[in-house]
């Protein structure tokens, strides 16, 4: 576990500023435009004249590098998504934001058939460094067609590499390194973790891609996951270690590839691992976690690996069916509780 | 505490005419008739006075439950845009023709003759909502009316509204789709699919852009190569009307000319209507993009529901008649407000139900 970044980024005792997640995308983009001349955005709101982002993360740098690098655009996501590919192919490294997860879809062609695909299919001639920023997420009402958390669909397509941070210095880090790598990442942020503080890390500061990060140490059960479901992860092993459970947590932060030697070490060392994701649990990323455990350690397993993922339809727009929906903390506490009384 | 009151503004007389209607006259395509400002009965107006007003009341209620919590997640309302809904869908037939828009739909449901309390249910998410709570503001239904949604994807609507007038043809069932979308959807490449396919198939179909000027905060201007709407369909020989969509008489008698070419065999028409949105564009916008000036300018000079008002008192309505009329419809709004309130939230079972027709 020497070389597995912990959350623990700064010294605890020295009196660091801390920043938000949206201040830390914020100034990972700034750090990366003011390096590479070849680093543009593009999206629906971004300049400062239509308000600087929905979420406001690309607030401030319209004024700083101007409306031809922070280019606001026409609600045309296929467009977006196309002309950013085309730039990478001219050598640039343009962030296409898509305000939020769902309208990612309508882009889905450039995605998948070109983004993901042009290298392999020029045999290495050409590849494509460009980031897909977009955000999503339950619990606030959004409904339907605005809440979906799609990695799965990613994860699925060789040639993309799929991102998400949990909290501010991963924003920072992570979306650094998504901009120099130079293959399409997809970068989901989440609408809930926006506000998150952490210490800031400091200037040029990156987070490798394909790295987990261990949120917390434990030795009996190991819970993996990634985004939001972080936090309440981090609570639930709080109050377990009450009951003298101990919880180790593992955040992905790179959902494909995933960190393979970190979930595998942790889990052979503790006998039992629970997958948990936001996006709906059929079918979705957790399983092919679940599955790949299964193949590598099927006998140092105590239990089979628990899946807790969203329930199996549309997110409702209604409150207490939206809460019903969102994996929650009981669901994790029971899924851990599974497999610590799993007799063979 | 005595207020005096400001010295109003005075109000400009409603546009005379539709400002524009392509083909251009002598042209060989067909051609949409230029439409006239419709000459309304006193019955008539007050009827469409009525509509628009209480789409304005449940609008400003809406907001205020907002305000209060009752409502989460998105909720974006129509108020300075009433005279659209109202004028064109006092055309159509509920039941017969059909009408799907985006997410900004309460006014459209509420022209279309839909219950108030079924729709403001569903934006407080109660299982008496007209989507049972699960789809919320921007996804509404009522399939009795022909009414389609509500729909949160941008322009996505256009193509659904292309199959619902295949539909209409294909059973000859004399309907026509009314498709409404934004300015800023007018930049969704599925759009143009749809325009080809539907000049290409003549099907009986009104694609509405509501020009509100705004996309979010993105003004027309700067999304938009070409600025005038109307002019969109025709590298599809789609014939375009720009009608003013703050005069409820004037899109009245455009949603007639409309009708009749598109009823008539000839395939879709393309109208623009010109029209501005009072609110943000939905309840959290700071409307950094535009000013308190140029909004207040449009409600004291272009105001739909004003400028009937004062039709209305011209035609020798009295200034009682239209207070009892306010009075009733702040009543209906209350009425709506209380059943949103006080009707029980949906069982946490009803998560898997609708999913599926079947089970799985
Ligand atoms: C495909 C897609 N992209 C972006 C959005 C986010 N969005 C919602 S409404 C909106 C503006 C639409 O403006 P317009 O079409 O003019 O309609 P208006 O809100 O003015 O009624 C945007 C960008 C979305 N819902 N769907
Ligand atoms: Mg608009």
């Amino acid at each position: 576990m020497s070389d597995t970044a912990t959350l623990e980024t700064t010294a605890p005792q020295a009196k660091v500023k801390q920043i938000t997640v949206v201040q830390a995308l914020n100034a990972a983009i700034d750090e990366a435009m003011a390096a590479d001349e070849g680093v543009i955005l593009l999206g629906e709101d971004v300049a400062a004249k239509q308000g600087g982002g929905v979420f406001k993360v690309s607030s401030g740098l319209s004024e700083k590098y101007g409306e031809h690098r922070i280019r606001a655009t026409p609600i045309s996501e296929q467009a977006i998504m196309g002309a950013c590919v085309g730039a990478a192919l001219a050598g640039m490294r343009p962030i296409a934001e898509i305000m939020l997860m769902n309208f990612v879809t309508v882009a889905m062609d450039q995605i998948v058939n070109h983004a993901a695909k042009l290298r392999f299919m020029s045999g290495g001639q050409t590849n494509v460094p460009m980031v897909i920023r977009t955000t999503t997420g339950v619990g606030v009402g959004f409904g339907g067609q605005h809440s979906d958390m799609l990695e799965a669909w990613f994860a699925h397509v060789p040639g993309l590499k799929i991102v998400t941070p949990s909290n501010a210095a991963d924003a920072k880090g992570l979306m650094r390194s998504a901009i120099e790598c130079n293959d399409p990442v997809i970068f989901i942020e989440n609408i809930l973790c926006y506000g998150l503080k952490s210490d800031d890390p400091g200037a040029d500061y990156r987070v490798p891609l394909g790295k987990a990060a261990i949120a917390r140490e434990g030795s009996d059960v190991t819970l993996i996951t990634y985004g939001r479901t972080v936090l309440d992860t981090l609570e639930v092993a709080e109050t377990l270690a009450g009951e003298g459970v101990s919880v180790e947590v593992i955040d992905l932060r790179t959902i494909a590839p995933y960190d393979e030697p970190t979930v595998t070490a942790s889990v052979r060392k503790t006998g039992r691992a629970v997958v948990l994701h936001e996006a709906v649990r059929s079918y979705g990323t957790g399983a092919e976690i679940a599955s790949r455990l299964h193949e590598s350690l099927f006998n140092d397993l105590k239990a089979p690996v628990q899946r807790i993922g969203g329930a199996f339809s549309a997110v409702p727009m209604a409150s207490v069916l939206e809460q019903a929906w969102i994996p929650n903390k009981d669901e994790i506490t029971a899924a851990i509780r599974t497999t610590l009384d799993w007799k063979r | 505490m005595v207020k005096t009151p400001a010295a109003k503004p005075e109000r400009k007389p409603p546009a005379k005419s539709v400002s524009a209607v392509l083909p251009e006259e002598g042209s060989n395509h067909p051609r949409p008739r230029d439409p006239q400002r419709h000459e309304a009965t006193q019955d008539e107006l007050l009827h469409f006075y009525k509509e628009m007003l209480l789409i304005r009341r449940f609008e400003e209620r809406a907001g205020q439950l907002y305000g209060l919590g009752l409502i989460g997640g998105f909720c974006h309302l129509y108020i300075g845009q009433e005279a659209v809904a109202v004028g064109l869908q006092s055309a159509l037939t509920p039941g017969r023709d059909s009408v799907i828009t985006g997410y900004r739909d309460h006014g459209h449901m509420l022209a279309y003759g839909i219950d108030p309390k079924v729709i403001m249910a569903e934006l407080t998410g109660r299982g008496a909502g007209i989507s049972r709570g699960k789809g919320g503001s921007m996804h509404m239904f009522s399939t009795e009316h022909k009414f389609y949604g509500g729909h949160g994807i941008v322009g996505a609507q256009v193509p659904l509204g292309a199959g619902l007038a295949f539909g209409h043809k294909y059973t000859e069932d004399g309907g026509v789709c009314m498709a409404y979308f934004g300015d800023g959807a007018a930049n969704q490449g599925q759009v143009y699919e749809s325009f080809n396919m539907a000049a290409l198939w003549k099907l009986p179909i009104i694609f509405v852009i509501e020009n509100n000027g705004y996309a979010m905060g993105t003004k027309v201007s700067r999304s938009s190569a070409e600025t005038e709407f109307y002019r969109r369909g025709d590298s599809f020989r789609i014939p375009g009307m720009q009608v003013n969509g703050m005069d409820v008489l004037e899109v009245r008698g455009a949603a007639e000319a409309a009708l009749e070419y598109v009823r008539g065999g000839n395939g879709p028409l393309l109208m623009e209507l010109k029209t501005y949105r009072y609110r943000g564009h939905s309840m959290s916008d700071p409307a950094k993009y535009r000013s308190r000036e140029e909004v207040q300018n449009m409600k004291d000079t272009s105001d739909p529901i004003e400028a009937a008002k004062a039709e209305l008192l011209k035609m020798g309505v009295t200034e009682e008649t239209l207070k009892s009329i306010d009075k009733d419809i702040r009543k209906t709004v209350s009425e709506a407000a209380d059943f949103a309130e006080t009707s029980p939230e949906p069982d946490p079972s009803d998560l898997y139900t609708d999913v599926l027709v079947e089970q799985y």
